[in-house]
């Protein structure tokens, strides 16, 4: 297999999400920027090359590999990875929080076709993820289950009641990815409440650590390839990323976290994505 | 008359849900032995997960496994199953509508030796404000299972508390049993006494008691407090000269404001409920029930006072 042939195919996909990204933020429309940039090449990564989905699988089963995103908030990446699938409508994006719409501020299984659960409220997506896996494991299926957390997300409580049990019942279908963005709503996680020794956690509540750059395909792959290996635990991707990645007046700053974008911003935007992009 | 404990006839109930529905699962946060879900996990313990006492993950984690198909009943004391995780009731289960079955055991101050800290008295107030939510109490060991059955074929997340009383057994087993109607418990044209759980027992006992002073009150159970029968309400109330209504929960959120707010009522009544206040411990449940002033004799006070008023 050529796989630098791989990695521009998924490349190019990322691009074409960041594009998608920002159409939604078209007519002065607020959206969490920040924590959606961060998350393209991690989300391009789960829909275009890791996950054994179609499209029809997404439309028709909950038998599959499933994508749970905890930090609900950056929901306007996965409508753009759903959008790229062709499972979102043509014109869905350009509804982004209309009265009515099918595409909500915050995941919502029932109104959008590819969500699977409800999230936004932060720190629950771990466990909906934990019961899913008891699920296939009744089943007898051996679909496994991806969980995007925001590092600033880790401060709930919940997380850890959920980390604590499913390494209790040893469930090596969850990776669980964490968006280490290392920025939050108000400030820098650093400044504003810090999370430290982050693997070092991980490690103590009994799962399988792996680092990785949330941008770099190469690392996600060996990551999650690192993560195939690893039986009878569940395994957390540490993905280092930037927060407005590929916005560069976005990134590194909070500031861009929920926000419309003004036309300087838009034009700049426009210049990057299309026009000096390949 | 036969008394029966209603969490262990939950407990058996379980087991029969087991063997007819592959797809019920059941959790509990180290309280199996007191809500009696240990009696489920000995026959299936395959579909038994013990959550630990992680109240807010095991809710999570119910609707996780809705999603996937199964029909989790969840299991804790109702303080803990409704305040401990309100919100991933709300935002996991109920904005989606997930087959979530919330079973709150200990319900209102029938936990009376642990105090305001373990005794529920606003778990219906919670639950009733959700959307999507059916919220259930049964007065007694058959209506327990009667519900049970009922439950699990209701799409959707259903909150059922249970009182840890041995309470009589006042309903009969009932094939055309159906959740959302009331229940005429005993006949009576002056009053009509609306009440839920452990307080249909003394409900009962107080007409009873009225009917020596001349006074016939009707006795009606609603079990199901929501959706509430509004129209079965509105024609108990239609005939008779004052309302009462029992509940051992706080008259704020639950029955008594449930009944006023969905109809217009401008004949006198009187509501039987803990006050705007907390829970407290006592040596046995008779000494608390009249701390609280939730007795027979609470009923029949005010059902005299809603006579003397004509």
């Amino acid at each position: 297999m050529n796989s630098e042939k791989n990695y521009f195919q998924l490349e190019t996909r990322a691009l074409h999400i960041r594009r998608k990204l920002l159409r939604m933020f078209e007519g002065g429309i607020v959206g969490h920027l920040g924590g959606s940039g961060s998350l393209v090449e991690i989300i391009t990564y789960l829909y275009f090359k890791e996950m054994d989905i179609s499209k029809e699988q997404i439309l028709n089963s909950t038998d599959r590999d499933i994508m749970i995103l905890s930090k609900g908030h950056s929901v306007l990446v996965q409508y753009a990875a759903l959008s790229e699938m062709k499972i979102l409508p043509e014109n869905a994006l350009g509804q982004l929080k209309e009265v009515g719409g099918i595409l909500q501020g915050h995941p919502d299984m029932r109104k959008t076709p590819g969500i699977e659960a409800n999230t936004g409220s932060l720190g629950q997506g771990l466990s909906i993820s934990l019961g899913l896996a008891l699920a296939f494991q009744l089943k007898g299926s051996d679909k496994h289950i991806y969980t995007i957390l925001g590092d600033g997300e880790l401060a709930e409580g919940q997380v850890w009641e959920a980390a604590m049990a499913t390494s209790r019942y040893g469930l090596d279908s969850i990776t669980a990815i964490i968006d280490r963005n290392r920025y939050q709503a108000t400030g820098s996680t650093k400044d504003r409440y810090p999370i430290v020794d982050l693997e070092a956690k991980w490690k103590a509540f009994g799962w399988h650590v792996v680092n990785a750059d949330g941008h770099d395909f190469k690392s996600l792959d060996r990551a999650f390839e690192e993560v195939r290996g690893e039986k009878g635990r569940p395994s957390v991707i540490i993905a280092n990323t930037v927060k407005g990645k590929g916005f560069a007046f976005a990134e590194n700053t909070h500031k861009y976290h929920n926000c419309s974008l003004s036309n300087d911003e838009m034009a700049m935007a426009i210049e990057n994505l299309y026009k000096k992009a390949k | 008359m036969e008394k029966k404990s209603l969490r262990d006839a939950y407990g058996n109930a379980l087991i029969e849900l087991g063997s007819n529905y592959p797809s019920v699962v059941v959790l509990d946060a180290d309280l199996s032995l007191s809500t009696k879900t240990h009696l489920f996990e000995e026959v299936y313990p395959d579909r038994f997960f013990e959550m630990g006492i992680a109240e807010q993950n095991m809710m999570g984690c119910a609707a996780g496994l809705a999603i996937g198909g199964y029909i989790p009943f969840v299991n804790t004391f109702a303080v803990f199953a409704t305040g401990r995780c309100y919100d991933q009731i709300r935002q996991s289960i109920c904005i989606p509508k997930l087959n979530v079955k919330i079973c709150g055991s200990s319900a209102g101050l029938s936990d009376y030796g642990d105090g305001s800290t373990h005794q529920a008295i606003d778990d219906i107030a919670l639950m009733r404000a959700l959307p999507n939510m059916t919220v259930l109490e049964p007065c007694d060991a058959n209506e327990v299972v009667m519900m049970v059955r009922e439950m699990v074929k209701i799409q959707g997340p259903v909150y059922m508390r249970v009182s840890r009383e041995v309470l009589p057994v006042y309903t009969t087993m009932d094939d055309a049993y159906s959740l959302g109607s009331t229940k005429t418990m005993c006949e009576g044209n002056d009053l009509v006494m609306f009440a839920h759980g452990s307080m249909v027992m003394r409900a009962i006992r107080a007409a009873g008691e009225l009917v020596k002073s001349g006074i016939s009150m009707r006795v009606v159970n609603v079990g199901t407090i929501k959706p509430l029968s509004i129209a079965e309400i509105a024609k108990h109330i239609d005939s008779v000269k004052g309302i009462l209504v029992a509940e051992e929960h706080s008259y704020i959120g639950g029955l008594c404001e449930a009944i006023m707010g969905s109809l217009s009522i401008n004949i006198p009544h009187e509501f039987i409920a803990v006050k705007d206040q907390f829970g407290t411990s006592a040596r046995n449940i008779e000494d608390l029930m009249e701390a609280y002033d939730l007795t027979e004799q609470s009923i029949i006070k005010s059902a005299k006072r809603l006579m003397n008023t004509k």
